[in-house]
Parts: C-alpha cells; structure tokens; sequence
C-alpha cells in the first residue's frame, strides 16, 4: 500500500514492488499525460516533479514515490485554462506532435523555478535531458525565455 | 473588394487547434486507449543475425500465470495471405516480409514467437522462458561482399542479394570524364539512421465478433494503406476493417510502413475475440523500426577550367537491410540517391548506378529526406572539391552550375523535370542573409588565429506532392498521387473536413483548417479536421513524402469551393439576393453593402430542419456537402540551400554550429510559425546525421546502438539558433501553390556541416566524406593527417 499525492490529490493504492512510477501515474491513476518515450531515463518524456525536483518516473518505482508529493502535467492548467508557460508554448509553436512535451513542461517549470535563465546556453543546458525529435528546440527556447521574461517584468 | 479587405487567413501565425490538448496532457496516443479485457503481446525476438530456426519451445511460457497462449509462424500461416511488396520495376525481387519468422532469421530483434498475457510485465516474463535454438547460417552483413557470385543467400528465392539494380543514364559520361581538365571524386560513406520518434511504434486490435469486424488502432503514418493491405492479408471485406491513427507522436517516415506487430495485433484479434496491443519499448525500436541512409558511393565529377560541370558519374550500393518492406519496397531509398545525384545543377553527362544489397540488418524504409540528404552530401562535397581544385569560392561554382530561371522547365540529368522555383533566388538568399563575404572575413581572422572555422553551402531541390504520375517508389502498385477531401456543414452548420492523411507533428489540423476557413468564409476554430482514419473517405493513404500540405490542401480548396457554391445558392433564396452581390466571412454569409446576413448555423437549419424554408426542388440539389479527389499529377519543386558555419574544437574535436541559415522556397506559407517549425526539426536531424547518429553492427550483425544513450540524438545543447527565409518565387503549377517542405531541413543540413568541416580544415587537407563526423572521427582523421 502506497499513499501519494498527486496534484494535490491524495491517492492510496496497492501496487507490486516492480511496477514503475510512470506505468503506475498512467495506468492506475489513469494520468496518461506523462509519456514513456524509452523506459531508459534518456528521454525525459517521463519527467515529472517528485517532492520539489524534476524526475524521470520510468526509473523510479512506484513503492518508491511513497509518502511524496508529486506533480505532472495535468496540474498545469486545462485545455480551457492553460497556464503561462503552456501558452508560451503554444504561442511560439514550441511543440509538434507534442509527445515529448509533458516532460518538456515539467522540466521547464522546474528551471523556472530554480534557476535565472539568464541566457539561452543556459536554458538549453537545463532542456538538455529531455529529447525532441520534431521542433528543433529553437521555438521551446523562445517560449521559456519569454516566461523568464514575463516572470522577470522585462 | 470587401474580400480583399479581410484579413488573410492563409499567411497568417495561427496558433495551433491541436495544441491545448496536447499542453494539457490530454492528447489520445495509442498507450492512452484503453479496451475492457485487453490482452498485451510481447515478442521473443532473434539475437541472431542469420540463422536457422531449429526449434521453439515455449512449453514453459505457455504455462506461465496470466499467459493466454504463445504463437509462433506455424500457428498463423493459416491465418493470413503472405505479405510481399510488388513492383513493376525491372531487376526487382521481392521478398515475403515475415509476420513471425519462419524457417530461419534474418536480422537481430526479428520476431520469432508472440506472447500473449494479461499484462505486458506478464508477457516479457514468459518471453523470457521461451527457448529457440539456432544453427548460424552465412554471414551477410557486408553489402559489398553480398554483391559477390559465391556469398551466402539472404532470401534463396531471390537467387541473389541485390534485390534492386537502377541506371540512369544521360549523354556520354565517359568521354566528357575523359577530356575534362578538372576531376574529382572519392569514395562517400553515409553510415546507418534510424528515425527514433518519441513515442514508440504501438498496435491494438479490437475485433468485433458480432459484426465480424476490425478496428487497428495504429501508430501509422499510412492508415489507409494498411487499411488496404489488410483487406488483402486478412480476407475481409474494407467496410469492416478500420485503421485509425489517434495521435501519434512522429514518425519522419519510421511509421510509414506496414509493420509484421501491426498485422499480428489483427490476426490474434479475431483469433482470440479479445483486443490485443503490442506497444515497442525503445529498444524494440532502435532493433526493428525501419532505418535508413546506409550508403556507400563512389562518385566523380568532371568540370572545365571555368569550373562548368561536364559530367557525372557514380556506383551506389544501398545496404537495405534484410526485407523489402510494404509497399515501398527495398527500392525507396537507394534510387533516389541516383535520381536526385545531379542536384540543382545543369549536369549535360550523367551514368549513376544504384545497387540494393540484402544484408542480414533491419530492414530500412523511408527516413525524413529519403536518399536526397545522402544525395545532396555527395553532390555538394563534389561541388566543393572541384572549387578548392579550381581555387574557385563555392558560392560562385554553384552560381555558375545552377538551372537559371530562363532554364525552367528544366529536365534534369536523371530525368526529373523541375518546374520553375527559386534555386538562385535560395542560394542568393542565404547568401545575402548570412552576409556571406564578412562570414568569409570572420574566417580569415580566425584561421590567422589557429582556429578551425569552416563555412559550408548546401544546395538541393526536391519533388513534393508528387501527384499520380510519379511514384514515391518506382514501379509501385499504391497509388499516393491522389487526395480526397470531403467537407460537410451539418444540419448545426458545424463544418467538418474529412481527409486521408494522417498528421503526426504537421499541425495540417491547422494548415488545413486555415486553408478551409479561408475558402468558406469561417473562422478557423469552426473547422473540425478529421483524418489518420480510414473510415474517412473512400480512398486515403496517410502523411509521408511531403504532399500533405499539396494534396490535402489542393483537395480542400476544391471541396471547399463546392460547398461554398451550395451555400451561396441556399443564401441567394433565404437572403433574396444574387450570388455575385454576397460573401462569406467568420461563419456568416452576407449581402455585401446592406446589413443583411446569415449564419451558417441559421442557413444549415433552414436547409436541413426549417422544411418550407426553401423550394424543395432547390433544397434536394443543395445538400451541404462535397468530396473532390485532386490529382497534381506530376511533382512540385522545392529548392533551398543551406549555410552553416562551425567551429572544432582543437581538444575535444566536438563541432559547434555558430550559425545557421536556410533559404527555402514553399511557395505559398499558410503559416509561417509552423512552416519555421517544419525547417528547424529538419534541420535538426540533419544535423544529427551530420554529427552523430549512427547504427553501428558488430562483424556478427548484433546492434550495438540499441539504447538511446548509445544512439545519440541531438539535444538543445547541440542545436543551435536557426534563421530561416521563405522565398515565393512564381506559383507552383498546383492549386493551392504550395510546395511541400516537411523533409527539406533534413536533405540539407548534412552536406552543409559536410562542407564547413571540410573548409574548417582545410589547412590540413582533410576531405569530410564519410558522415557522421564524429569527434572519434575528426580524431583519427586529424590526427593522421598531423602526423
């Protein structure tokens, strides 16, 4: 038995030792919005946030996540409601087939909040873990340094 | 005119209708879909190259907890028809592409016997308890040595392993090499690709047993031709087989093809009365997925001292791996190597041979570019090769080969006809952009300093949304040249637009509501886009080959233009107004000049619901519907070239790109935020295979590069920031005057790192012809080349 919270709902659930993080947000919880995209922690597809930092949920197991407060993408803001850093993205056509992108928003909300991004060499050191095969990078950039911009009043 | 007035909805930086959705973590990929009593599938795959099969037990397996059954090639040969990719070309053979291997194995991670269980953990836990013995067979991992008399067979039917062989031929290339003052040529090698989508290849199959029909759901690029194919392998009549891609997440031509696990899925289906899925894990991926751009060429070029080419020549062999795949055939990838060799250039001789070599490797398939970046890497080093021989800059060698504008319709060396478009005008472009000559000063300044910094061009032009008379794979039964669209306002005035492409990344849900909206006289978000599903229209194919935007864009405007007939023939009666004196525009038709207007939702009521509101005779014809099939017939030209200047570092021999420029010619941009989008993602994997992606097989065919941390794909750290320039030049001879250019980023960026590699040392006379240049690379070649 597990209890976690997710989202800021609290979840208790019987799950075998081995069943992963990921399979257990997406296949018990029905939160199919984090994405498996290699079960190797190469991808970042799978980020989510896990007690405050960024994590991948296909190497963690469930058991693991016990007592912890967990974030994924569905806490962001909703397709009628989406927050500012889904806009950005959005707005700067920063995602295509949009796969990737879950854990694109995690990771950038977990640079928003612990680092300056002063410059975009930083930024693309802090997307370094996450892949995408579609959009190049260059739109995910410019939707994160308009969030920094926005978050910084310039 | 009032229309003229409007804002333009096709030009316009529309935000993306499938965005939220996939924001917000609520996009439906098929591991999202989720079927009462699904049973999973995992595989027992080969982990030998080539053998013989001699026994499979899987008496265990079959006894494990939450096992259903274990199925091998035995217990489903009845269950199907073979599987073959036919062709009308010449020197072509065929191969049976296995849904489970019988007799013997033929490459690493081929599927050998099928688990199915209620979990997917319970599955790979059986496979494991599943034991095949193997006798090896012949090595025939080596596609040069495949070619041999005596080298064992991969397929005996075949009677050989070049499964395709392809000359193009133009003039007298040997005596134009012969008298020519300036020749240059190499040996080329662009090493094994594999398209690594993020999301993995995945199946389920929900079979109806009441109705006596399938529903795959499918991670596919060609719903509509596995719709089709399955007809044939299934004995089932087509209105009862559904193929629907839900949203899938890339596939730059990996997902472009029938699969055996897609087939399977079906088969054990209808066989068990259960959905079943088999979703790839990235391994299963890396192993199975159809790669690419495994070429070996030989080429020369021949040019007078004025640096104008005189000919042309080149020996290719394809390493195409161990299947032809469905429906494109082994024959995809290589030929367009030599029939796309000559580039944008007036090439007057020309002999380029390709040869298809059956290796025991996974099959390989249509990859983003599909032979034109191996193509263009050759041509533009060449190009390069022969100006460092002429002392003659690059710029200008192509400025003096390149088809002018006065040339157009230009045929070229191979026999492809290129339509008017701007070749210079990208060239000089990206030129102007870059500001060429001070690129050129900043490279003196840091040669002079010891530093290696190169610059390198890249020009090329491609055949987009090719219509029925040219192939995407020569000699194929499947007609791609054809798209139809249907668009209907329902009895609510809801419009909703039904094609058989398949978007997976495109954002043509977009695109296509744009080019709608415009056309209708609707806002875009009134427009529902419905495609990835074969129950679309009567004939669809799928998303591949840049022509989504050609296709389903030309069949929009057609369709959307009939629909917007009958809507002004309704509105002339309900508005007592003349056709000609009324618009349409954001969901309302009007009386142009007066404040008399409809709805759309006002109109469809009157037509469908309000009986009385028209004259019947006049409410029978008008239904608001229409389908049109548009066929361009032939191909759209797109041209662009590349500039990208990079530096090396002296101590880790890792490439930095300073800068990156693209100039290319789509014609008409519906949207420029996702036409940016389209060029920077191709770029990207341009630069991957320029830089480090690789398929690397040990001499015994086992993958070594089955993990994504051994097959290295770009992050944003390796990426740089790109510009990138639309140039219209004339219309293409379209409809919509769009040209496709989903794959163009890919074609280019290869041979522009190729080139600015090469310049960045040229002080040491190091030529880059072998790709991916590696730091292993740039290692031993510097270093050799230093000693």
């Amino acid at each position: 038995m597990i209890r976690v919270t997710v989202n800021g709902v609290a979840y208790e659930r019987e799950v075998e030792p081995r069943l992963l993080l990921a399979d257990f947000l997406r296949h018990d919880l029905g939160l199919t919005g984090t994405h498996v995209g290699c079960e190797q922690g190469v991808c970042g597809a799978c980020t989510v946030i896990l007690n405050g930092d960024s994590a991948r949920s296909c190497l963690c197991f469930a058991v693991q996540a016990d007592g912890g407060e967990i974030e994924t993408v569905e806490g962001l803001g909703d397709v009628d409601n989406l927050n500012p850093l889904q806009q950005a993205f959005q707005e700067h056509h920063a995602l295509q087939c949009g796969f990737c992108t879950p854990g694109m928003l995690m990771t950038g909300v977990d640079l928003l909040r612990k680092y300056p991004l002063a410059t975009d060499a930083q930024i693309r050191e802090g997307l370094s873990g996450n892949l995408c095969r579609c959009t190049g990078y260059e739109h995910v950039v410019q939707a994160i340094r308009s969030v920094v911009r926005a978050r910084n009043g310039s | 005119m009032e229309a003229e007035a409007r804002p333009k909805i096709i030009g316009a930086r529309v935000q993306r209708v499938e965005d939220p959705r996939l924001l917000a973590g609520q996009g439906r990929f098929i591991d999202d879909l989720n079927l009462p009593g699904t049973l999973h599938v995992a595989f027992a795959r080969s982990d030998h190259a080539h053998a013989r099969i001699v026994e499979i037990d899987s008496a265990v397996a079959a006894r494990m907890p939450g096992v259903t059954a274990v199925f091998t090639a035995a217990d489903i040969a009845d269950l199907m028809q073979p599987i073959r990719a036919t062709s009308r070309m010449a020197d072509y053979h065929a191969t049976e592409l296995p849904v489970l291997a019988h007799g013997k194995v033929r490459y690493v991670g081929e599927a050998v016997a099928a688990v199915v269980a209620d979990s997917r953990y319970l599955a790979e836990d059986a496979v494991e308890q599943i034991v095949i013995t193997y006798e090896p067979l012949g090595n025939v991992i080596d596609p040069v040595a495949n070619i041999e008399a005596d080298a064992p067979l991969l397929h005996e039917d075949a009677g050989t392993n070049v499964i395709v062989s392809r000359t193009f031929i133009r003039g007298d290339v040997e005596g134009a090499m012969d008298s020519a003052p300036i020749r240059v040529g190499d040996t080329f090698r662009m090493h094994r690709k594999t398209p690594t989508a993020m999301e993995n290849r995945g199946y389920l199959a929900d079979y109806d047993q009441g109705r006596r029909a399938l529903t795959l759901h499918s991670t596919s690029q060609i719903p509509g031709i596995v719709h089709d194919a399955l007809v044939e392998i299934l004995d089932l009549p087509g209105n009862r087989i559904r193929v629907v891609a839900p949203d899938v997440g890339g596939g730059f031509g990996g997902k472009g093809a029938l699969y055996p696990e897609e087939v399977l899925v079906c088969i054990l289906a209808r066989q068990l009365g259960r959905p079943v899925k088999w979703l790839s894990d990235r391994l299963e991926d890396l192993m199975t997925t159809n790669q690419a751009f495994d070429e070996h060429i030989e080429a020369e070029l021949a040019c007078d001292e004025e640096g104008r080419i005189l000919g042309l020549r080149a020996e290719v062999i394809g390493d195409v791996g161990a299947y032809s795949i469905y429906p494109w055939t082994a024959a995809v990838e290589p030929v367009q190597v030599v029939s796309f060799l000559p580039g944008p250039y007036r090439v007057p001789n020309y002999f380029g041979r390709v040869r298809a070599v059956a290796t025991s490797k996974t099959p390989t398939g249509a990859y983003r570019g599909v032979g034109r970046p191996i193509s263009t890497f050759v041509m533009e080093r060449l190009i390069d090769m022969a100006a460092a021989k002429l002392s003659l800059d690059p710029l200008e060698m192509r400025r003096r080969n390149m088809v002018r504008a006065e040339e157009f319709p230009y045929k070229s060396a191979s026999g492809i006809v290129w339509e008017r478009a701007g070749f210079m005008e990208c060239l000089d472009g990206v030129a102007e952009a870059a500001d060429y000559q001070d690129l050129r000063r900043q490279q003196t300044a840091a040669r002079a300093a010891g530093r290696w910094v190169g610059i390198g061009l890249a020009s090329y032009a491609e055949l987009t949304g090719l219509g029925s008379r040219i192939s995407v794979a020569p000699g194929m039964p499947v007609n791609t040249g054809t798209e139809t669209a249907t668009i209907r306002i329902d009895a609510t005035g809801a419009v909703t637009a039904y094609f058989g492409i398949a978007s997976h990344g495109q954002g043509l849900e977009t695109t296509l509501a744009q080019v709608i909206a415009e056309e209708l006289g609707v806002r875009v978000g009134d427009v529902e886009v419905v495609h990835g599903d074969s129950a679309a229209v009567a004939h669809g194919t799928g998303t591949f080959a840049s022509r989504s935007t050609v296709l389903a864009g030309g069949a929009a405007i057609m369709s959307a233009r009939a629909v917007r007939e009958k809507v002004m023939e309704a509105a002339s009666h309900l508005l007592e107004a003349d056709t000609g004196d009324m618009d349409a525009a954001d969901g309302r038709v009007f009386v142009k000049g007066t404040d008399r207007s409809l709805s759309f939702r006002e109109l469809a009521r009157a037509v469908y619901s309000e009986m009385g509101r028209l004259p019947r005779e006049v409410r029978e014809g008008i239904e608001l519907e229409a389908t049109r099939m548009y066929d361009p017939y032939f191909g759209t030209t797109s041209p662009a070239s590349h500039l990208a200047m990079v530096e090396i570092d002296p101590e880790t021999y890792q490439v930095t790109i300073q800068r990156y420029v693209v100039a290319e010619d789509c014609g008409r941009v519906i949207n420029p935020l996702i036409a940016d989008g389209q060029v920077h993602g191709g770029v990207a994997q341009g630069i991957g295979a320029a830089l480090m992606e690789e398929v690397v097989h040990d001499p015994s065919g086992q993958i070594l590069t089955a993990s994504l941390l051994d097959y290295v794909v770009p992050t944003a750290a390796e990426i740089p920031a790109m510009e990138v320039l639309h140039i219209e030049t004339e219309p293409p001879g379209n409809i919509g005057g769009f040209r496709g250019m989903g794959e163009g980023g890919t074609i280019g960026a290869p041979a522009a790192l190729a080139n600015a590699i090469t310049d960045a040392l040229a002080p040491l006379g190091i030529n880059i012809n072998e790709l991916p240049a590696t730091p292993e690379r740039l290692f031993r070649l510097i270093g050799d080349r230093q000693e």
